[in-house]
């Protein structure tokens, strides 16, 4: 079994598969216009000097989010640090 | 003549539109301002084999949701004005997300061309995409350009033509969004097909979907009709109900999975690619620019590098302005015959608007650095790096850029640092920016601080030019903070940003930027500040001297032993003249108010000039002080003077230095904030809560140290 983890939790470099986008509303909708959904394969590329917010790679384009709102993803890490 | 045609382009932000939209139109194009929102529209002309076609671009949007206003301008456009025919520009290095869009615009039904952008960046990253398969599955004419190169122009101005020439009707586009979600569309579809003729041309099917979707416009617009919100909102409740409950999330994020699916299956038939990139050249420098030390270090670097750059770049330019004026101001002086007409022309319209426009090729440079940072991606990384720390006082990443143009690092204007909040889109955290700005330490309050720190602090002046930097950061975002607990109270918005890849910026399109926001800036100073400074000028000319005094200094100055004691007794005159106007008045009835700070009726005159700009402080301190004209940068003997002054002391003038850098913003940064905020309430709010938090500032420090026996 691999452990599911939020985005949070992952270092940069780690490869992941989004298991569930835990959050509705205006940031759900938002996530979810970005591409960023369930079975989709992000990358975190790294962090901002104060750690937050993080930057991740999907569907071959950046996107940042803050690590508040990184803790509503859940994902499978899948693939090599 | 045949009827025009018109050319709508849509698209993801920063997938190429206006670079599209400047290749087919060139320098014919004409920028406004949608009604009542600061989303920017463009239109112009392109000549594609004799004929003129009207281009329109839309503002860059991810999605056609009504949950931004950008969103919802691009949609009511469509769906309100009709566009013959929509061009989507979609990044062919980034095909997934941009077509999202595109799935959406084929479900409202707009007759489609695809504008595949960006395929040279395509290319490197070893994608290949099959154009023509694109244009099978979809069911669109599809065609591929490098609009930064005017490649494919033609090409795409042709598909876009034969489409508009075959007269298309809508054709939405219908996917399948699984059993569940399927079978309560046709539910709502069902009630709204009766009710379709109020709906013009919109689909059933669309609005039904958008109902589920939680859409608050189309919802909006279904109560307009009360017989039908009664019958469809229970149902529309019930439906997304049973959805939620059986399949365990929400109805709109089920259609968007279903969407992604849907191009997921497309995507996965046209591109193919060549060879994995893990990480490209944009990765690597995001290495280097957002690292933990560099990230910072380089910033503070760029940050730097731009006043430089913007200040040397002005300097020769600005003097040519003011020469400029000086020599407008003379050449009027020399026709007309000396009266209140001559006073109104030289000092109100041409000093007024002078003195803002003088700011213009500075305002220029700033712009053009803004762009580099725009256009180059980097500007995206400074909210990422800075986001962090803003969010403590209720702002956001994207702030920066705006206070730091603002005067952040003293020497800015508030103007631009007003429109530069433009970049952000959360609308509680932008307006908290807008209203921040002005506590910047901005180029024409440096004047004011010079002159005081030479007249009182000479021996610390750079230490005290670094505190009020300082003091200017810690109020701004003090206030900024107490806004957002109080009167902006609420949720921040979500973060979530694209961090586009780096690339060079064009010099066509760091112009073209630099050139519409300028020439922005020029309008307002042509007309709104026109009339206040006006305005202003009337309050500090009139009334008079009565007759009989203005003979007595007359016959006084024309007695005098010397040329020097002339001088002197002009300057008096002067003086006498200012503390009988409207403005002199109201510097004297304003004692009672400004005594406990400390402030005589000159200095009140003075702030009352500086709400007009405030270069106005020094030179009319200079007037009261009977000094005659004081030029602001040469201001040696005013401060002498001052120095001198019984009743001006180290604490006055730092409790003045103090309400000079809070008090209301400057009258062009009223006007700019009435017009990024479109109301005029902001814009006075702001002149309200800056002076009263100068007041009590002001207050604190004059009666505090005198407390502490200071003064
Ligand atoms: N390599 C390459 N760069 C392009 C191409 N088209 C546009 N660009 C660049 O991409 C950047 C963004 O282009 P814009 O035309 O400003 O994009 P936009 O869609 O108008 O962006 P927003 O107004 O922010 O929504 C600019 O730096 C352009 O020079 C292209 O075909 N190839
Ligand atoms: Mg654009």
């Amino acid at each position: 079994m691999t452990p599911e983890v939020t985005l949070r939790q992952l270092k940069p470099g780690q490869r992941a598969v989004v298991k569930k986008v835990g959050t509705g509303g205006e940031l759900g909708r938002r996530m979810r216009e970005m591409g960023l959904l369930p079975g989709t394969e992000i990358q975190v590329i790294g962090r901002a000097p104060l750690k937050d917010p993080v930057e991740i790679k999907l569907r071959g384009y950046n996107l940042t989010l803050r690590n508040n709102e990184a803790d509503f993803i859940t994902v499978e890490i899948g693939g090599e640090a | 003549m045949s009827r025009q045609y018109t050319i709508a382009l849509a698209g993801n932000p920063n997938a190429g539109k206006t670079s599209v939209f400047n290749a087919l139109t060139g320098a014919r194009q004409h920028v406004g301002n949608y009604p009542g929102v600061t989303v920017e529209y463009k239109e112009g002309l392109a000549q594609h084999q004799g004929r003129t076609v009207q281009v329109v671009d839309l503002p860059g949007t991810y999605s056609l949701t009504a949950y931004s206003p950008e969103e919802l301008v691009a949609r009511n456009y469509l769906i309100g004005r009709r566009p013959d025919v929509v061009v989507d520009v979609v990044d062919a290095s980034n095909l997934e997300r941009n077509l999202y869009l595109a799935v959406q615009l084929m479900e409202l039904g707009v007759p489609l061309v695809i504008c595949l952008n960006m395929v040279d960046v395509a290319k490197t990253r070893g994608l290949k995409i099959d154009a023509d398969k694109l244009s099978r599955l979809f069911g669109v004419p599809v065609v591929s350009t490098v609009a930064r190169q005017n490649q494919g122009m033609s090409e795409l101005l042709a598909a876009a033509v034969e489409l508009a020439e075959s007269k298309p009707e809508w054709h939405p586009l219908n996917i399948s969004y699984g059993s569940d979600v399927d079978q309560g569309v046709a539910e709502v579809a069902d009630i709204l097909q009766g009710a379709q003729e109020r709906h013009g041309l919109l689909s059933a099917r669309w609005l039904a979907v958008k109902c589920l979707e939680g859409d608050q416009e189309v919802i909006e617009r279904v109560r307009e009709t009360p017989e039908l919100a009664e019958k469809l909102l229970p149902v529309c409740g019930r439906v997304a109900g049973h959805i939620r409950s059986t399949m365990d999330d929400d109805p709109d994020s089920i259609i968007a999975d279903y969407r992604y699916g849907y191009i997921t299956g497309i995507t996965r038939q046209v591109v193919s690619s060549e060879r994995e990139v893990r990480m490209d050249l944009s990765d690597k420098l995001d290495q280097v620019l957002t690292h933990r030390l560099m990230g910072p270090i380089f910033l503070f670097a760029v940050l730097y590098g731009i006043y430089n750059f913007v200040f040397w770049a002005s300097e020769v330019p600005v003097v040519w302005f003011e020469q400029f004026f000086g020599w407008l101001g003379g050449a009027v002086e020399g026709t007309l015959p000396p009266g209140v007409l001559r006073s109104l022309i030289v000092s109100g319209i041409i000093g007024g608007v002078g003195g803002v426009l003088g700011f213009a090729p500075l305002i220029a440079f700033m712009f053009f650095a803004i762009a580099i940072m725009e256009d180059s991606g980097y500007m995206a990384r400074v909210a990422y790096i800075m986001d962090r720390v803003l969010r403590i006082f209720g702002l956001h990443g994207n702030s920066v850029m705006a206070l730091m143009v603002g005067g952040g690092l003293s020497g800015g204007c508030a103007v631009p640092g007003v429109m530069a909040t433009r970049t952000l889109k959360d609308p509680k955290a932008r307006l908290a920016t807008i209203l921040t700005v002005p506590f910047m330490n901005c180029g024409a309050k440096l004047p004011v601080y010079s002159l005081l720190i030479a007249a009182f602090f000479a021996h610390r002046q750079a230490e005290m030019l670094f505190l009020l930097t300082l003091i200017s950061w810690g109020l701004g975002l003090g206030a900024a903070k107490l806004l957002r607990v109080t009167l902006l109270r609420g949720e921040q918005a979500p973060f979530v940003m694209e961090l586009p890849p780096y690339r060079a910026p064009t010099m066509k399109g760091l112009v073209i930027h630099t050139w519409e926001r300028t020439w922005q800036y020029a309008k307002k100073a042509g007309t709104m500040i026109l009339g206040v400074s006006v305005l202003m000028w009337a309050a500090m000319s009139f009334p008079g001297l009565p007759q009989e005094q203005d003979a007595a200094w007359q016959k006084r100055i024309d007695a005098a032993p010397s040329a020097e004691a002339r001088l002197e007794l002009k300057s008096n005159r002067a003086q006498d003249e200012l503390a009988g106007t409207i403005a002199g008045r109201a510097g004297r009835s304003l004692t009672v108010l400004t005594d406990p700070l400390g402030f005589d009726w000159r200095a009140n005159v003075a702030l009352v000039g500086g709400f007009a700009a405030k270069e106005v402080i020094v030179s009319t301190l200079g007037v009261a002080y009977s000094l005659g004209e004081v030029d602001p940068e040469h201001s040696q003997s005013l401060s002498k003077r001052l120095a001198a002054e019984k009743g001006w002391n180290p604490l006055k003038a730092f409790a003045l230095i103090i309400f000079v850098m809070v008090y209301a913003p400057c009258l062009a940064t009223v006007v700019m904030i009435r017009k990024e905020t479109g109301t005029w309430r902001w814009a006075l709010f702001s002149v309200g809560y800056n002076t009263l938090i100068a007041y009590l500032l002001a207050l604190a420090v004059f009666q505090g140290g005198r407390a502490l026996g200071l003064g």
